[in-house]
């Protein structure tokens, strides 16, 4: 346990602490299940780290100090009691603020939401209380989850743990800096365009999209519903796992929602651990690489399929020609499916309302309090999408995206006609500096470029650190993608690639997060 | 417009002689989506709005007369449940997040535009 302890924080003078925040999410299930520990202890560790180091990385909007204890008690009786929830029960972890809770506020990143708190739980939340998981907050977003950067919350930039100058991405910064920052052993996602695996990616995490519709979408705060899909994420592809398959499954309360088995997620990843992929056939997607790609992730890239080739896997390239439209064709979906999700922000039911002097009508006391509630990246989607669905241009925009979208499906669907998986890295880049694309979207939507295809074909894809890019000393993200409902397929190639990256780079890269800054 | 398209970081591909989207269009669209934009707001708006539809606009060029569009990832059909009685939310949770509530019910101002 010698190597966990440092990204923890031993420097802190809280060794107690960054013993326990050091675990893995598996291991600290191990120890509560051996009674080494309690989930008290736990939570008490978490929320004493939580304090320290969020003035340097604000990855919180809420923390629930009184209802996490609460919660770590009960799941210490019910354990002394022998009938613990799940494996994680009594294991923290860091919800985004997308997922309502009927305990604490749920504000998307907005001022349209600010102080509300939802009269229902979400079905991941709901899994997620049952299963015995302590929530230990709500994590900082891009305002209703449109952003690459965490910059466009209401409430301020989440900063990178691995460099608080730089984004931790988005739209789920909050969640994977949590990760990285030791703030919490797991956390919760939602991707729609890349928003886990892009964070995951910049900050040395796991984040795991699964198949669209593995996961219930009843309680995530829509954003662009035909491509929205909350996951996992982790230090480690085990603990996505473990995760995945508390929240994974079946749901009468989204219409969406898959009904069939839970892929072996758990099962994949302690089988890929062991570390053969013999039999298993990896395809380098040609499409996602090569010129605009930063040199060191291509660098780390192409080091990690030589590692693949290692392990057994038959590495072959496939090209999916239609993906070089992709983020043509989800700018125009997602604004679309967003301009309509977010007309239901009308100051009449619930959140923000401006400007009711009893003077305006209700027209002008809606657009009055859009305009105040909404930021100007959700204004900007909101009209980019009145456009393109509207008559004249429908054809042309959102017509044309959606038949992009049937040939992108179709590239994916004929690659694994050949591969098992596919490959490419996360992202074009490493973590760029806060500020630096604020101004100017086209260049922030490019953070996306490698995610999106697998929203709009609706697979399964991973994001897995790959190591440090050369150049720059930030993590670099290894994109896996699998078809629809073979999760599986992510976790076994994504842990055993882990286990040999370990072991080439001589230990987790997580616990080469630089010390940050404690209060 | 070059001016604009400089502003956006774009003024490679972005310098064209007629924008895809006028100011005057953005700000009807504004009005449609119910957001009370400011005139500085217009101004930025329509610079980046043109650049991003400009981009976005690329869709076009692939040959896709024959395709049928994509709606949903996983085919969806309507799922039905039998129509008994399930617990819902009460009126007092239904209303806890109302901006202003009257007589147990949403108080909206007024919808016509006549005075009342």
């Amino acid at each position: 346990m010698t190597s966990t302890a440092s990204g923890g924080g031993p420097s802190d003078g809280r060794t107690d602490t960054a013993a326990l925040t050091g675990l893995t999410a598996a291991e600290l299930a191990a120890k509560l299940a051996a009674g080494e520990v309690s989930s008290v202890e736990v939570t008490r560790a978490y929320l004493d780290r939580i304090a320290a180091v969020e003035p340097a990385v604000h990855a919180f909007l809420h923390v629930d100090e009184e209802g996490a204890l609460a919660a770590a008690r009960r799941a210490d009786e019910d354990r002394a009691a022998g009938r613990a929830s799940s494996e994680l029960a009594g294991v923290p972890l860091a919800l985004k603020d997308v997922l309502t809770t009927s305990d604490m506020p749920t504000t998307c990143g907005s001022k349209m939401l600010e102080g509300w708190t939802p009269p229902y739980d979400a079905t991941v939340t709901r899994r997620l209380r049952e299963a015995g998981v302590v929530l230990l907050g709500k994590t900082n977003m891009d305002e209703f989850a449109m952003g690459s950067s965490t910059e466009n919350s209401a409430y301020g930039p989440t900063r990178n743990p691995w460099d608080t100058e730089r984004i931790p991405g988005g739209s789920g910064g909050g969640s994977s800096a949590a990760l990285a920052a030791f703030e919490a052993p797991l956390a919760i996602g939602t991707d729609t365009g890349g928003s886990i695996r892009q964070p995951g990616a910049v900050t040395g995490t796991v984040g795991v999209k699964p198949t669209y519709g593995g996961v219930s979408r009843h309680g995530l705060v829509a954003f662009s519903s035909s491509l929205d899909q909350a996951g996992p994420c982790g230090r480690t592809v085990l603990d996505a796992a473990l995760l995945h398959e508390v929240i994974a499954g079946h749901d009468p309360l989204d219409s969406t929602s898959v009904d069939a088995p839970v892929p072996q997620v758990v099962a994949a990843a302690r089988e890929g651990a062991a570390g053969d992929l013999r039999g298993v056939r990896v395809g380098v997607v040609r499409e996602l690489g090569g010129e605009g790609y930063q040199e060191g992730v291509q660098r780390s890239f192409r080091a990690a399929v030589d590692q693949l080739t290692a392990l057994g896997a038959e590495v072959v390239e496939v090209s999916c020609p239609h993906f070089d439209y992709g983020l043509g064709a989800y700018y125009l979906i997602a604004p679309s499916e967003c301009s309509s999700n977010l007309a239901r922000f009308d100051a009449m039911r619930y959140g923000l309302r401006v400007g009711d002097d009893g003077s305006r009508s209700a027209e002008e006391v809606m657009s009055l309090t859009r305009e105040a509630g909404f930021g100007p990246e959700v204004k900007r989607r909101i009209m980019l999408g009145t456009y393109a669905l509207s008559s004249g241009y429908y054809d042309a925009y959102y017509g044309q995206a959606q038949k992009v979208r049937t040939l992108i499906t179709r590239d994916f669907t004929a690659a694994f006609e050949q591969v098992d998986v596919l490959v490419s890295p996360t992202t074009p880049t490493t973590a760029f500096r806060i500020g630096e694309r604020v101004e100017n979207p086209m260049e922030m939507y490019l953070a996306d470029l490698c995610t999106i295809p697998s929203n709009l074909a609706g697979n399964a894809s991973m994001s897995v650190p790959s190591g440090l890019s050369d150049e720059d000393g930030l993590p670099v993200g290894l994109q896996i993608m699998a078809p629809p409902m073979a999760d599986d397929r992510l976790y076994r190639v994504g842990a055993a690639y882990e286990a040999a990256r370990d072991a080439a780079q001589g230990g987790a890269l997580i616990d080469r997060v630089p010390q940050l800054e404690v209060a | 417009m070059l001016d604009r398209a400089r502003d956006t970081g774009k003024n490679d591909q972005g310098a064209r002689a007629v924008p895809t989207i006028s100011r005057d269009e953005v700000a009807h669209l504004a009005g449609l989506a119910r957001l009370a934009v400011t005139e500085s707001e217009l101004d930025t708006f329509a610079g980046q709005l043109d650049v991003i539809l400009d981009s976005v606009a690329r869709v076009g060029e692939v040959a896709a007369e024959d395709i049928p569009p994509t709606s949903h990832a996983v085919p969806v059909t309507n799922v039905f449940r039998s129509d008994v009685v399930r617990p819902g939310l009460s009126q007092e949770q239904a209303l806890a997040g109302a901006p202003a509530a009257e007589e147990n019910r949403f108080r909206v101002p007024r919808i016509l535009n006549e005075e009342a």
